[in-house]
């Protein structure tokens, strides 16, 4: 069992820890490598705190907060990451998730009461030994770990973030692929009695549900691929895809589907939210790369969210691949990136 | 119908109201800002802040003249300028923070933008009008060119229509609130369809 003290003790999201110190849950020298960077950050939480408490149009009329649960890992890359952390205020307030709005901070706002236990994700199609994972099995069945990553939106924006997770490949593994298994197939939940998005076009956009994404394989198996049931130490607020969603880092962010309920293994290419709804701007791939532009969105560079205010310089080049292109330049051999963006 | 006429003193005293409304406005919100409590995105709420506020002032401003003379208010016309002229300090804004904030003074990249963005010409192209408009917004100004102030004023209907779409052509996929700027505009024009019209066949004849 890896989450520890479920029930007994927790995290809520106003901060306010209960009997339960962060130094408890994440692996000493996370702790102490994170302290450092808050440290040189001045401390990100005084400015996220006055968020919290609604300064500045954010709404926060929803007393009823989401609440999520430590989490324990066991091994981090936080070591190897040189990058600013985005502040966790701004991780669960900035939010493309249309199921809940289509304004960045509507998911915030609109999902505090969805409900995720009990939850079922399916692991199912080319697949020998298709199984369901229920609600505690997301935590419990793979050993978790910290990956911080950079996540790019193709909006021009980009994130450092710390989720908690386990290999897309290990789950995969699980099922055992058959030799037809070309494509790995996602799907979001379907609720529009929970997901308000999904019933009203005024509020989700008018993009046809369930969400669904997809990738190769080869890309599915690589081992930046993560499942994410967690990030900055506890489980996901639902905002950000809870209980399980993925987190592929070198391609634009509409990929990491969220609260996935099906994975299915598929010879041929399934079809994508973005993709069927706009092919000429969002392709099957999606990698980020500087030298293809979206039509209305230069991707030569971006802006780093982290802290900061108007006056903030954040604008950097954006990197091929997100600068991931040692670990998965290779998926991409031989292959025109222009036609296939 | 009443034929209310508010004194010189109220007037001014009006227009001192919406001049403290809109800075006050535009001051809080850049408050917020600039201290990063606007939202995780500062940069991106201060563009669609002044972006709206510049648009909606500017339909505000066209829907002066409708409704003075449906309610035979003609002190309403004194309103006209002095908004228009905020519609223009909010788009001048709105600009500034795309060139200072967004693009952090890569001009190379502000210009490939203009060009390479079809939202994003039609945008500069309103704001070259809004500008003109401005520039030549002065009553002096207005008796030395005649007929032609009149002309070049009709501009602010095409300014209008590029702002519209500038707003729509910019929204990922939601089309709801973009398509009801797209309404309001077009009740606008067809309240001047005779005016329009007139101003066309005088142009093409």
């Amino acid at each position: 069992m890896l989450i520890k003290n479920i029930g007994k003790t927790s995290i809520s999201d106003d901060g306010r820890s209960r009997g339960l110190t962060e130094a408890d849950v994440t692996d000493e020298s996370v702790y102490v490598k994170r302290r450092q960077v808050l440290k040189g950050l001045g401390f990100a939480g005084a400015s996220s705190l006055l968020w919290a408490n609604g300064v500045g149009g954010i709404n926060t009329a929803n007393a009823a907060t989401f609440k999520t649960k430590s989490l324990e890992v066991v091994k981090s890359n936080s070591d190897l990451v040189s990058d600013t952390l985005t502040p966790e205020a701004k991780v669960i307030s900035h939010n493309n998730f249309y199921e809940f709005g289509a304004q960045k901070n509507e998911p915030q706002e609109n999902a505090q009461k969805f409900n995720v236990d009990p939850w079922s994700l399916t692991v199912t199609g080319e697949v020998e030994k298709p199984f369901t994972l229920d609600y505690q099995q997301l935590f419990s069945v793979f050993d978790l770990e910290e990956r911080i990553y950079r996540l790019r939106c193709v909006e021009a924006w980009s994130m450092v973030i710390p989720w908690l997770g386990f290999e897309l490949s290990k789950l995969i593994k699980r099922a055992q692929p058959t030799s037809k298994a070309k494509y790995v197939a996602f799907k979001t939940l379907y609720d529009p009695e929970q997901m308000p998005g999904q019933s009203s076009r005024f509020l989700g956009g008018g993009i046809d549900y369930p969400y669904v994404e997809g990738l190769r394989i080869d890309e599915a198996m690589n081992s930046l691929s993560l499942l994410s049931v967690g990030l900055y130490g506890k489980t996901l607020p639902p905002q950000n895809g809870a209980p399980i969603r993925l987190v592929v880092p070198w391609k634009y962010g509409f990929k990491s589907i969220k609260s996935i309920v099906e994975i299915k293994l598929m010879e041929e290419r399934p079809p994508t939210t973005w993709n069927i709804l706009a092919p000429g701007e969002y392709g099957f791939f999606a990698n980020v790369n500087p030298e293809v532009d979206h039509p209305r969105w230069s991707q030569a560079s971006e802006r780093r969210i982290t802290r900061g205010g108007l006056f903030t310089r954040n604008r950097i080049k954006t990197q091929m691949f997100n600068g991931y292109g040692e670990q998965v330049a290779d998926l991409y051999r031989n292959m025109d990136l222009r036609k296939n963006y | 119908m009443s034929s209310y006429r508010p004194s010189s003193r109220t007037i001014i005293i009006l227009k001192c109201f919406v001049h403290t409304i809109a800075l006050v406005w535009a001051l809080y919100y850049y408050f917020l800002a600039i201290n990063d409590q606007l939202g995780s995105d500062p940069v991106k709420a201060i563009i669609h802040f002044t972006g709206m506020s510049a648009l909606n002032t500017l339909l505000l401003t066209l829907m002066i003249s409708p409704l003075a003379k449906l309610y035979r208010l003609p002190w309403l016309l004194r309103f006209r300028r002095l908004l228009g002229l905020y519609a223009f300090f909010f788009a001048c804004l709105h600009l500034v923070n795309f060139i200072f904030f967004e693009l952090q003074f890569d001009f190379s990249l502000f210009i490939e933008e203009v060009i390479e963005r079809p939202y994003i010409t039609l945008g500069m192209a309103a704001f070259v009008i809004l500008f003109a408009l401005a520039i030549t917004s002065f009553k002096r100004l207005q008796r030395k060119m005649g007929r032609q102030w009149q002309a070049l004023h009709n501009m602010v209907y095409l300014a209008a229509i590029l702002i519209v779409i500038h707003f729509y052509w910019s929204v990922k996929s939601d089309i709801i609130e973009p398509g009801a700027y797209v309404l309001a505009l077009l009740i606008l024009l067809a309240l001047r369809r005779a005016k329009l019209l007139s101003a066309y066949y005088r142009r093409s004849n």
